[in-house]
């Protein structure tokens, strides 16, 4: 910083009491601007998450004005019960299995009852005769093997088919509860315009809706926005928790191990090293690639299970769980081994002179005295690693997540769908009542993720307070 | 040990260490596999990306002289040029820098030189929260926030529904926590002896921080900025979704710069957007769609590979001054 400095006499070296001052004023002013500035930098990060999570939650309840088909008040009423007490969902299966049969036209009943059965022991829409017919064919339809349908799938139907809610418009959160005649105007005027089709304004409630509920994580995925959940995505996601858990540690732990305490500093393992190092950096969009050239195509016979039956194989392509679970495994493993490394990097070196001292083979130290002592640091670095791999969609893309799958994962060979998936086609979707759901399924995908990470928390501490 | 008779030498020890013991040797050998598995992995890559690659450019619709040098991303027509795609990715990947460099530098400066520790204890979950958050709920944001947000300021004739500024501004979002904390790392290695020094020479801390921690840490906070310019470079969800499925196809002769080709308000589909948007539609195997894919994934491969080899140098130089 130059500062213009008066003349001066020769002898007068120092700068006078106000140049001192303002000399100084200046540079403490720099200096505050510059703190002020960095703190500004962070709070703009804390800004943005809780933008984030504000738009999130805000997108996740709110009213909506809906039209139903049949009120749901109405059919508990026409079964006998007090509708003030008593809501549709509370109702028996056997009366959800009777609604559908007095509403459901008798093709499209057979065509559910093909799908999966209502009873294990009779039927609703098929007769014996046709329904034996039909398993004994070349191609029996799912319903001849799978179990009956429970409860919240029949509710689920019974909303779909019977009730038939149409979500004509949707509010936020925020707006809702600051302003809620606002909406009502918002409709009104909208019936006005004619915006609602056929719909009249007598026919619609405004009603509270939370996007993200029990009954949303408990009801298969439907092409219906207003009765579609995520039961069929979280279970999908949990088999690929456990398919890449099951890959990546053993794997990335083996090869921690044979880095740290085998290796030595050879041309081949400097390799190896690097090469870990270079995999952390790729893209996760290209192990995607991966999976989609060797898991899915080239290992089809493995992924699809074709080789593990004689005849039918369980999956009609390499599209199945097991893929993606291994795609996600192969993507956290360079993460997982560098974080293992650390763990296995921490252990004092004196336990391994010891252990070798005393006699012990290498792997006998290493069982005995390392793994002990770095497993807890191990496995949080790894869940840490793990939790960041089931939040990824790019690879479940190119693996082949189908979007539309109603049915829920039943083995590694099943073709399924995942969190990250419903809420990347969710949001693509230009209606506003998917943008709601992608909101829904991203807290339940936040929530799961967190749940991972306070695991992994949990372990931690139990780690440190042993040391 | 003790002395026995010396008559013969004892042996006792060396054939305790030559012997055979297959256990051990075979858990080496499976410990070994683990550890040589990443080679297999980037082996594999290599081989898809490049035979697939290889398909692609065996088409007789492409050359790979008009994939780098047309300006056009048709497939429908025929024609193959990587450019549109290549700029919308670094389009997003400079607006996602402008956002994050500033806001990360300036974090990782208060974090390591200014804040206390009850400061930190707050600021530092609140990063790793944002890096925990999958890139897919970013996206969304993009699309139901961002996106709104410059329509209402800029207004709906100037910011088409798709642009590449909102996808931008929210990879930056992204990245910032990547850049604070390597950036962080970078400052806090820098030895205290040197700010010591400074502060003896009566400096303030304003000039501690950007006159010698900053400077001494240049090469690896360049590192940090290196890495997350791949990983702004290499992100899929966000792009896809904020940025649009239509490449910014461009003709440098007619078009104008800043009306079309750099329109930071108007959709531009990036590599990674398209092959994710190519892979979720219907799909059938050796189609040129099918092997495209792979082109865009080896570009970007390499794309990525030499920004992380560049980071890697930079971590290198770093090391060779304070070890």
């Amino acid at each position: 910083m130059t500062v213009e400095a008066p003349e001066r006499k020769a002898t007068d070296h120092f700068p006078n009491r106000e140049e001192y001052q303002s000399l100084l004023n200046r540079r403490s002013r720099w200096a505050r601007l510059f703190q002020l500035g960095c703190l500004l930098a962070l709070s703009i990060a804390v800004v943005a998450l809780a933008t984030l999570l504000y738009t999130i939650v805000n997108d996740s309840f709110g009213l909506v004005a809906v039209v139903n088909e049949n009120e749901p008040e109405t059919l508990v009423a026409g079964l006998g019960y007090d509708p003030e007490t008593t809501a549709l969902v509370d109702v028996e299966y056997d009366e959800l299995v009777g609604l559908l049969e007095t509403s459901v036209a008798s093709g499209v009943g057979r065509r559910l009852e093909r799908e999966q059965r209502f009873y294990e022991d009779r039927l609703v829409f098929e007769s014996e005769q046709v329904w034996s017919e039909v398993c004994s064919s070349a191609e029996p339809p799912a319903g001849c093997t799978a179990g009956p349908r429970d409860h919240a799938t029949v509710y689920a139907l019974v909303l779909e088919r019977v009730v038939v809610p149409d979500v004509i418009a949707a509010y936020e959160l925020v707006p809702s509860l600051v302003n809620p005649e606002a909406f009502e105007a918002e409709v009104a005027a909208g019936f006005e315009a004619g915006r609602f089709g056929e719909h009249t304004a007598d026919e619609a409630s405004i009603e509270w809706r939370s996007w993200f509920n029990l009954t949303f994580l408990r009801t298969p995925q439907s092409a219906t926005p207003e009765v579609a959940g995520i039961r069929t995505a979280i279970l999908g996601s949990a088999w690929l928790i456990l398919i890449t858990l099951l890959f990546a540690v053993p794997v990335g732990v083996g090869a921690a191990i044979y880095l740290v305490e085998y290796a030595k500093p050879t041309r081949l393992n400097d390799f190896i090293q690097t090469n870990i190092n270079n995999l952390a950096g790729v893209p996760s969009i290209i192990y995607g690639m991966l999976g989609l050239a060797v898991l899915v195509r080239v290992f089809e016979p493995f992924t699809s299970g074709a080789i593990f039956t004689d005849g039918v194989p369980p999956a009609e392509n390499g599209r199945t769980v097991l893929s993606a679970g291994l795609t996600l495994g192969l993507l956290a493993l360079p993460v997982v081994i560098i974080s293992a490394q650390e763990a296995l990097k921490a252990v004092p070196d004196s336990l391994r002179q010891a252990g070798l001292a005393l006699g012990a083979t290498r792997w006998q130290t290493v069982r005995s005295q390392i793994l002990p002592i770095a497993l807890p640091g191990m496995l949080t670095g790894t869940i840490l690693a793990i939790a960041r791999a089931i939040g990824e969609t790019a690879p479940l893309i190119l693996v082949g997540a189908a979007s539309f799958i109603t049915s829920d994962p039943t083995g590694p060979f099943s073709k399924f769908t995942a969190l990250p998936i419903q809420i990347f086609q969710w949001t693509s979707f230009p209606q506003v009542e998917f943008q709601k759901l992608a909101a829904a399924a991203s807290i339940a995908l936040l929530l799961l993720l967190l749940t991972l990470n306070a695991a992994a928390v949990i372990l931690r501490n139990k780690y440190s307070r042993r040391a | 040990m003790t002395a026995g008779p010396t008559s013969e030498p004892d042996t006792r020890g060396s054939r305790l260490h030559k012997r055979r013991r297959p256990g051990e040797q075979a858990i080496r050998a499976f410990l070994f596999f683990c550890g040589a598995l990443s080679i297999l992995i980037t082996i594999g890559i290599l081989y898809e990306l490049g035979t697939e690659s290889i398909l692609f450019f065996q088409d007789e619709r492409v050359g790979v002289f008009e994939f780098l040098t047309d300006t056009f991303w048709q497939p429908q027509v025929g024609r193959f040029g990587v450019a549109p795609l290549v700029l919308g990715t670094l389009y997003i990947t400079v607006i996602a820098m402008l956002v994050a460099v500033p806001i990360g530098l300036l974090a990782a400066i208060y974090l390591s030189e200014y804040a206390s520790s009850g400061v930190r204890s707050f600021f530092k979950p609140v990063l790793e929260i944002l890096v925990g958050i999958p890139t897919v709920v970013f996206g969304f944001f993009a699309l139901t926030f961002m996106t709104p947000l410059l329509r209402d300021i800029f207004g709906t004739s100037v910011v088409g529904f798709f642009n590449v500024a909102s996808a931008g501004i929210v990879v930056g979002i992204l990245i910032v926590p990547l850049i604070s904390s390597l950036a962080e790392d970078a400052l806090r290695a820098v030895p205290d002896s040197l700010r010591q020094a400074a502060y003896a020479l009566g400096a303030s801390k304003f000039e501690v921080s950007t006159r010698i921690v900053v400077p001494a840490a240049l090469s690896g906070i360049a590192a940090g900025l290196v890495i997350a310019m791949s990983r702004a470079v290499g992100e899929t969800m966000v792009v896809t979704l904020a940025a649009g499925a239509s490449p910014r196809n461009f003709d440098l002769s007619t078009d104008p710069i800043f009306g079309h080709v750099l329109n930071p308000f108007q959709g531009a589909q990036a590599m990674t957007g398209y092959v994710a948007i190519t892979a979720n539609g219907d799909l059938s195997y050796n189609s040129v769609d099918y092997n495209s894919i792979f082109a865009i994934g080896l570009t970007l491969f390499v794309i990525t590979f030499g920004l992380n080899s560049v980071s890697r140098r930079f971590v290198k130089r770093f090391r060779q001054v304070y070890e």
